[in-house]
């Protein structure tokens, strides 16, 4: 009995080494090679620049408070929203008090920063994301924030409307997932909207 | 076949059973049933509580501890009575079977002849290879084999037939049972089993239950038995500290009682079956006992469950042991009636029933009265082995009869040959089956053939839709015969068998049950003489006749005293009847637990989580009266299942599929369904009557 | 749920089926000898390892030597990636300077990936270094995915061999199920992924400059720079799904942006994570000859799939009604996600987030693209309830067939006794020894999953962990357990595991929840394969008709629920009720 055992451990040893070197060093190290020659912009995170300085990623969200730029959704991650070294939910149960006090609290501010509009919140505007990096908000929530925006910019709705309309992606293929506005994009567009 | 009347239920075995139930209480006894077991010890547990709680520290009101502790003795309680039904059913039949077995003096022989010295022993102390001399009016002491003498036996004791049957010394009805009567004569017996070691005795070890040792399927069910009831364990043993974090965590409640835990345990735990695990195994060798069937192990009898092969001798149990003439067929330029004449004087003096059959068949049709051999001045030629023929001579002539290769040889032997077209007249006759039985006559000018007799095996009424009964059940059969594949194999298609082994002998039979089982299949038979037993004893089922030779029964591993070899149909039957009980009470007692869930769960956290109310689907009245529903209907329905497990679920031969269909439907649905009926009921019960 | 949700949903079922297809044909030409061109490219490779490892192809082991060999690796193994934890500092691959992990979540993290769970008490962008994600945890992620395949070909050889003792070779089947199988798949896939913005590079973290600064919530000071955490991603997330592991590069698992950007990456993830179970379901049916029993499985397994699937979308669907209290639109339609939203990504909206929360339970992936824990109690409960059902809904790559397989012979030991047979499957006769095993594995989940949870709310320590009240901090328990003894590896992830009781416990679970299962299962192999085969007759029980599939399914949700249903109905029923009442 304990010789099979012990028959056992020189070729655990060479296999774990063997293997280990195949799929933890040649396999990545030939998957970085191809995908930095195929796909350099999205292997590399998808980086924003602008002027030679890096502004964001297009997959990444950023947190917007200033009632001129469209808000994302709210950020679990600590200890600052959209924390892109530490991804991470709220974790909140459905049943937890403190959800419920936090979505009052957001839906409150969301009152506060447009008094006027009466319609009901997207729960997307209100609720945290699973990553705390969301990027996108849904048409609905962008259409949601049109009107504040416009005062706040002085511009027309209508205008900003179309914008929104450009930066709505549908679903992929028509199919999978949800029609999605990224945040980030449209605030950088209508940063560059400013004279 | 003979039964013999068997009240399921008497009043004096239920007495008796009673106060078995009680005896059964003692821990010795409960732990071979581990599952019982535990509720033996939650019973004795919760017997504490209430003891506590009579002192005034109770965790629950006295009262209801003690209903609860009542309850549970109950459930352990019928489950003894179960059992203890089962062995009393079956210890009935063991002492029906013991009467026979007198204490009379036995005469003991100094040595194997009927002259030798004698001395009376008690026939309780006779061993294996004693001599005994038995003599007409006395019983047989003990199983053996005659060794010298013939005598008539009055068997009825044992197989309840009352003709009586000749047992003589060798041959194929040499066996003699103990508790048998000789009739007329003597015989000279062998004692073959040691006091205690006889057939009977094995048998009555298995319906008392004391020696009874668990089949693999028994234990394999034990197992997984023993599995779900420490996985319930589990279950209800963790639910004390959860009960502890949901009244923390809901601040209101208490911490669910042990006598509330012990007695999900209970319900929850599979009783049903493992309460009525040992009576189902008891009842069916009990079931055995009453088909006129001994077995000597409960491996035996679920083995026979499994067969898929069943092999048949052709003689005496496809076809009646003696054929029977149905026609001449008279050789060219030679009269029909010559040959009538000649072979009913070849056969006249000839007692085999074949013998008789020409002699009768030449009355019928051609009006020739049988002579009587005096006044014919003729001499009988026997039957020998050596020439394979019989017949007569008489003053001048010689009549000779036998197979095709008999003849020829004799009519070789006086230069003449057999006409080519007798020759096809045999081939014909054995094409369709049949026998041909050539008859030649040697007079003066030389031998001459008369013709062909055809001898027809007759097959038996009825059996082709016993064989439709077995295929039905997925056994195939197979005929066994001597005699050549033309003749096997018509006969197989009028019997209806799916196979046949022509030209067989007695190692051809053994190579074949090697073969079958080497592909893997579960291989059956039947046999009496002495040489089948190397055969029977390699066949995984073998049913030996109680009118065999010692030799075949102790090869076999079941007796059948009634000597009828589609007995086996039987055997199979109650051997699958058997699994089919455990399986499907297995079945019942785990679909039970879903009801058992709705009624306790919502009840034990009622304080603690009232919104678990909404589980509460029967609309039990309190949670006390929900637990205790569900504690009295667990224990009930083990009485309420006691005759189906000692009858046994029914069985009707039908495909694999149906027969999982139909059970699932009534132990698996039905399982699901009543305890919501049976709790529901049962609360309405307590509270109609205020008892909660 | 809309339309689209439910045409989200079908459309994976039928891609499931579709790819599993070619997949199992694929894997048997493997076990055969027969991987074509790989074969000829790799064929010289893996002899010269066969001789370095001092094996022989066509050595063949009994299931002692068999589960020996399985048990000597996976020790080795679990050393390998505890000393590469404690170890980073001093090696290269570190651009961000981590140093040694605590030794008890060290502990928790090297089991919890070689035993295929990939729980992950730590946050992987913020402790560990390229080095040890890529040689301790993405290696993990090929080979304990290998060694379930082993397992899994030892016990398939165990019904289709008869009258022998060995099972095959534990070396051989190890690196043909790596060489043949897992690389190629996650190569292919990796690319893939990259392409769709799966990051997959060396370079370390970079910083970008917000359009608008934010505050540091713990240090008060304004912040201008948002820090993005870069790494390997593409190579590690392949296999990671492939192989049923789940344990995510970053924190947030598959909910990140650069693990799972868009609706099209998860649908290859989710495919990914349920293709080589579905296959290696039908390879069961190819091994043994008779592909109608693969087929009855794997129907089997994808009805109770589609059961959860469905059950799951409709309670996310129907939101949270504290929050429609608030005057919040949860309607879902073409221009909004809806339902219950915390915790998921709008690009992949409700049904993608049941999609995902389903399948990596029912299969052990473990990894998430939303928050379970912010799920609601009844979408909660489907995920927890596959767990139970002890890894046969798909179970882990050969993990689930082995699983599934110990429940097919508890249910043809019941269902042949209700025919009055001597209950037999593919041929073999289930005797006592098979059950005794068969009742160790059946057992082996309510013990590691009732009675850590039992020693855990009764345990101050324990409960300090919990971050939801009442109800649902039972459930989070109750789901870390579930997890980690199926070697599932998603979480409730609110509760912080990262304590020595969740460590050294949940290290405990794990190793018995996968060893526990493998060892019995390889001694049922070794007893099946010394066993005659019975040929089928008309008495014998057919085992891929849709009643025995009926009959299979009930036998796993009833023992499922008969063990559970007294958890579940203390923690997500009660809270789910409690929630409707508010």
């Amino acid at each position: 009995m304990l010789r099979t055992w012990l028959c056992a451990c020189r070729p655990a040893i060479v296999a774990l080494a063997g293997l280990t070197l195949l799929t933890g060093l040649v396999y990545p190290l030939a998957v970085t090679a191809l995908a930095q020659l195929l796909f350099p912009h999205q292997a590399g995170g998808s980086l924003i620049v602008v002027q030679e300085h890096v502004r964001g990623s297009q997959l990444l969200g950023q947190a917007f408070t200033d009632p001129g730029h469209f808000w994302s959704r709210p950020s679990a991650t600590a200890p600052f929203p959209y924390n892109a070294a530490a991804s991470g939910g709220s974790n909140l149960a459905p049943s937890n008090p403190a959800l419920a006090a936090a979505v009052a609290a957001r839906v409150q501010a969301l009152r506060d920063a447009d008094p006027g509009n009466p319609r009901p919140i997207p729960v997307d505007l209100v609720t945290a994301s699973a990553s705390g990096l969301d990027p996108h908000i849904s048409p609905a929530a962008a259409d949601y924030q049109v009107e504040r925006v416009a005062r706040a910019r002085g511009l027309a709705p209508q205008q900003l409307q179309a914008l929104v309309a450009a930066h709505t992606e549908p679903r992929v293929l028509g199919v999978l997932g949800e029609a999605r506005v990224n945040v980030l994009a449209l605030n950088l567009a209508l940063d560059g909207l400013q004279p | 076949m003979s039964r013999k009347p068997h009240p399921r239920f008497d009043a004096a075995l239920v007495r008796q059973a009673l106060v078995d139930a009680l005896k059964k209480l003692h821990p010795r006894h409960q732990l071979r049933n581990p599952v019982m077991f535990t509720v033996y010890v939650g019973s004795a547990l919760t017997t504490l509580l209430f003891l506590q709680a009579l002192s005034g520290a109770g965790e629950a009101p006295a009262g209801f501890i003690l209903a609860v502790t009542l309850w549970l003795w109950f459930t352990v309680l019928f489950a003894n009575f179960a059992e203890a039904m089962a062995e009393g059913r079956g210890k009935a039949q063991a002492e029906s079977l013991r009467r026979t077995r007198t204490h009379a003096r036995a005469r003991r022989l100094q040595a194997p002849q009927r002259g030798a010295p004698q001395e009376a022993v008690p026939s309780d102390r006779l061993r294996s290879g004693d001599v005994v001399l038995v003599e007409a009016g006395e019983i047989i002491p003990g199983d053996g084999e005659v060794i010298e003498g013939i005598a008539s036996v009055n068997e009825s004791a044992i197989t309840g037939e009352s003709a009586p049957v000749v047992r003589e010394s060798g041959g194929d009805r040499s066996a003699v049972t103990g508790g048998t009567t000789v009739l007329s004569d003597w015989l000279v017996v062998r004692i073959t089993a040691n006091p205690g070691e006889s057939f009977l005795d094995r048998m009555i070890g298995l319906v008392e239950g004391a020696k009874r040792q668990k089949t693999p399927n028994e234990i394999a069910l034990a197992i997984l038995l023993a599995s779900l009831t420490l996985i319930f364990l589990l279950v209800t043993a963790t639910l004390l500290p959860y009960s502890r974090y949901a009244v923390e965590a809901s601040g209101s409640g208490q911490v669910v009682p042990l006598t509330v835990l012990i007695a999900l345990f209970v319900c929850l735990a599979p009783t049903t079956i493992g309460g009525l695990l040992s009576a189902i195994g008891i009842a069916g060798m009990d079931r055995m006992i009453q088909a006129n069937v001994i077995a000597t192990s409960g491996r035996a009898v679920e083995a026979a469950g499994d067969v898929d092969v069943l092999l048949l001798d052709k003689t005496g149990t496809i076809t009646l042991g003696n054929r029977q003439a149905t026609e001449f067929v008279p050789a060219p330029g030679v009269g029909t009636e010559r040959l009538a004449d000649a072979a009913q004087l070849a056969s006249l003096a000839d007692e085999t029933p074949e013998g008789r059959s020409i002699v009768v068949l030449a009355k019928e049709r051609y009006g020739l009265r049988g002579r009587e051999i005096h006044e014919l001045d003729a001499h009988f030629v026997p039957f020998t082995a050596q020439t394979s023929m019989s017949g007569v001579d008489l003053p001048g002539r010689q009549i000779r009869k036998g197979s095709v290769e008999a003849i020829e040889r004799w009519l070789r032997a006086q230069g003449r040959g057999l006409a080519p077209l007798v020759r096809d007249a045999a081939d014909a006759i054995s094409r369709q089956g049949a026998t041909p039985l050539i008859v030649a006559e040697r007079g003066a000018d030389g031998g001459e053939v008369l013709g062909v007799v055809r001898l027809k095996d007759i097959v038996k009424g009825g059996i082709r839709e016993r064989f439709a009964e077995l295929r039905r059940m997925g056994i195939r059969t197979v005929m066994i015969t001597g005699d050549n594949a033309l003749t096997a194999a018509a006969i197989a298609a009028e019997a209806g068998v799916d196979d046949f082994l022509a030209e067989a002998r007695p190692e051809d039979k053994l190579a074949l049950i090697r073969q079958l089982q080497q592909e893997g299949r579960l291989v059956a038979m039947t046999g009496d003489g002495t040489n089948d037993a190397p055969a029977l004893a390699q066949a995984d089922v073998a049913v030996a006749m109680n009118s065999g030779t010692q030799a075949a029964k102790e090869a076999g591993n079941m007796v059948d005293l009634d000597s009828n070899p589609t007995k086996l149909i039987e055997i199979v039957e109650i051997g699958k009847q058997l699994l089919m009980t455990r399986g499907a009470l297995t079945t019942f007692s785990l679909a039970n637990d879903v009801a058992k869930y709705f009624a306790i769960i919502p009840a034990a956290f009622a304080a603690t989580y009232p919104a678990l109310d909404a589980l509460n689907v029967m609309a039990l009245a309190s949670p006390r009266s929900a637990l205790m529903s569900a504690v009295i209907f667990n224990a009930l329905v083990i009485v309420a299942l006691i005759p189906l497990a000692l009858r046994g679920v029914s069985y009707k031969p039908t495909g694999a599929s149906q027969m999982l269909r139909t059970n699932l439907l009534i132990y698996g649905l039905g399982g699901l369904a009543v305890p919501f009926v049976g709790i529901k009921a049962i609360d309405l019960v307590l509270t109609g009557l205020g008892l909660v | 749920m809309t339309a689209n949700g439910i045409a989200q949903i079908s459309l994976y079922l039928v891609t499931l089926v579709l790819v599993a297809v070619p997949l199992a044909a694929w894997l048997e030409r493997v076990g055969d000898g027969r991987a074509g061109p790989l074969e000829r490219a790799f064929g010289p490779l893996e002899r010269a390892f066969y001789r370095l490892l001092g094996t022989a192809a066509d050595a063949e082991q009994d299931w002692r030597g068999y589960a020996a060999a399985v048990l000597v690796f996976s020790a080795f193994s679990v050393l390998a990636v505890f000393a590469l934890q404690e170890l980073q500092g001093a090696l290269p691959l570190n651009p961000q300077g981590f140093g040694a992990v605590a030794a008890d979540s060290a502990l928790n993290t090297a089991v919890s990936f070689v035993t295929n769970t990939n729980w992950q008490g730590y946050g992987g962008e913020s402790t560990l270094s390229y080095l040890t994600q890529m040689l301790g945890l993405a290696v993990q992620n090929f080979l304990s995915a290998a060694v379930g395949l082993a397992v899994m070909l030892a016990l398939f050889r165990g019904f289709s061999r008869r009258e022998t003792a060995t099972l095959g070779n534990f070396w051989v089947d190890l690196t043909r199920a790596t060489l043949y199988v897992l690389l190629p798949l996650a190569f292919v896939l990796a690319l893939a992924l990259a392409a769709q913005g799966v990051v997959q590079t060396f370079a370390p973290y970079v910083t970008a400059t917000l359009l608008e600064p934010t505050v540091d919530s713990a240090s008060g000071q304004p912040l201008t720079g948002q820090v993005i955490a870069l790494g390997p991603v593409a190579s590690q997330l392949a296999i990671k799904h492939l192989g049923t592991n789940g344990g995510g590069f970053f924190n947030a698992n598959a909910s990140h942006p650069y693990e799972n950007p868009t609706a099209l990456t998860d649908f290859l993830l989710v495919l990914a994570q349920t293709a080589l179970p579905a296959a290696c379901a039908l390879l069961f049916g190819r091994v043994t000859g008779d592909r109608r029993q693969g087929w009855a499985i794997l129907a089997a397994m994808l009805i109770v799939l589609a059961v959860a699937l469905f059950a799951a979308y409709a309670a996310e669907s129907a939101g949270n009604p504290r929050i429609a209290a608030l005057g919040v639109d949860q309607q879902a339609g073409d221009a909004s996600p809806g339902g219950n939203l915390e915790g998921k990504e709008v690009r992949f909206g409700i049904a993608r987030s049941a999609l995902f929360a389903v399948t990596t339970t029912a299969t052990s992936c473990g990894a998430v693209n939303g928050m379970h824990d912010s799920f609601t109690p009844l979408g909660g409960l489907v995920p927890l309830a596959l767990m139970q059902f002890s890894e046969t809904i798909l179970g882990g790559v050969g993990a689930g067939m082995y699983g599934m397989l110990v429940f097919v012979i508890v249910a043809v030991f019941v269902a042949g006794l209700m025919v009055g047979r001597t209950p037999e499957y593919l041929g073999k006769k289930i005797e006592p020894f098979e059950m005794k095993m068969a009742a160790i594995v059946v057992l082996l989940m309510p013990a590691v999953v009732l009675l850590p949870t039992a020693v855990a709310a009764v345990t101050p320590a324990a409960l300090a962990s919990l971050s939801n009240p009442g109800a649902h901090g039972f459930a989070q328990v109750l789901y870390a357990f579930t997890s980690m003894g199926n070697n599932n590896g998603s979480a409730f992830a609110g509760l912080n595991a990262n304590t020595p009781f969740y460590n050294l416990l949940g290290a405990a679970v794990m190793l018995l929840g996968r060893f526990g299962t493998i060892v019995p299962v390889l001694a049922i192999a070794g007893s099946l394969a010394a066993k005659k085969t019975v040929p089928a007759g008309p008495g014998t029980l057919p085992t891929h008709t849709p009643l025995f599939v009926g009959f299979l399914i009930g036998t796993v949700v009833i023992v499922g629920a008969l063990t559970f249903f007294p958890v579940l109905a203390l923690g997500p029923l009660v809270e789910q009720l409690q929630l409707a009442a508010h």
